[in-house]
């Protein structure tokens, strides 16, 4: 899935990306774009949600639980400030996430029905294995 | 079963959910940016999957069912937590489609106009989504 050559160059654009390497943007100019991360991604975000609430039928509507929400907003504002490169390097990594995600869901959907846990404790004990299965996957695989 | 677009559903939603909502998905958005510019791309790429959406949506699908349920005099509180796990379960489908989302990404933005690419893998995040829900309530209704 991730051949030496693209785990080659994507080590070359990250030691690139340390201070003395590519140039370093100024204080004011990165408060700017955490700023515009939070409202675009904010609204991205509730869009796709909101979407997503309207539709039936539920299980329907669940495939919005894993919309590209996050990742348009993220990708869309990382490309205008760090290049194609540098963006397309961060969705290689998304797939590892993807993955931990789909582990994340079918937990959850476990905890709730053969557990009988309450929706929103299950969804959130289950992020201790989105975390584990994302970071096990960035340290054996993409490291 | 047929695909339904509810828009008083949407328009259930109170003004505090929509602020959790945008509050947590800008928040988690920014958490990504940080990640990146401290340790990388490949570390903070991780996080464009956090299931940002997911958690909140699971929360206000359950309360609605049992505030459904309510109405009619009943508990609603079984009706709310399987709501929850079939949300759960077309989350789980979805993650295949992102994936391929993913994949897309990472190899057509190299090549196309970036803004082309994201349409591009958006359309088959969409795609891959509802073929997935299709075969799997086709499975489903097979074995019944």
């Amino acid at each position: 899935m991730f051949p030496a050559s693209d785990k080659a160059r994507l080590r070359l654009y990250h030691d690139a990306r340390q201070p003395g390497g590519l140039k370093e943007h100024p204080p004011r100019s990165l408060l700017m774009q955490f700023l515009l991360r939070f409202v675009i991604g904010g609204l991205v975000v509730s869009l796709f949600a909101m979407f997503g609430d309207a539709l039936k039928p539920k299980s329907f509507a669940g495939l919005f639980g894993a919309a590209p929400s996050v990742a348009l907003a993220t990708l869309a504002i990382t490309v205008a400030s760090d290049g194609k490169a540098y963006a397309s390097s961060e969705a290689c990594s998304m797939i590892a996430g993807a993955v931990a995600l789909g582990l994340y869901a079918w937990l959850t959907m476990q905890l709730i029905v053969r557990w009988r846990w309450h929706g929103l404790v299950a969804a959130l004990t289950a992020l201790a294995v989105w975390f584990g299965c994302a970071l096990g996957i960035w340290l054996g695989v993409l490291r | 079963m047929h695909v339904r677009f509810d828009i008083r559903a949407a328009a259930k939603t109170k003004w505090y959910e929509l602020l959790v909502r945008f509050v947590f998905g800008g928040g988690i958005t920014v958490i990504a940016g940080l990640l990146a510019k401290r340790y990388g791309p490949v570390f903070g790429g991780l996080f464009l999957a956090f299931p940002a959406i997911f958690p909140a949506t699971a929360t206000l699908i359950e309360k609605h069912e049992r505030e459904r349920k309510a109405k009619k005099g009943l508990s609603g509180k079984e009706r709310g937590r399987l709501a929850a796990a079939l949300c759960a379960r077309g989350t789980e489908i979805g993650s295949l489609a992102l994936i391929c989302f993913a994949i897309a990404v990472w190899k057509l933005a190299p090549m196309l106009n970036f803004a082309a690419a994201l349409a591009i893998a958006l359309a088959i995040w969409l795609g891959t989504a509802f073929l997935a829900w299709r075969l799997q309530k086709k499975h489903i209704c097979s074995r019944i």
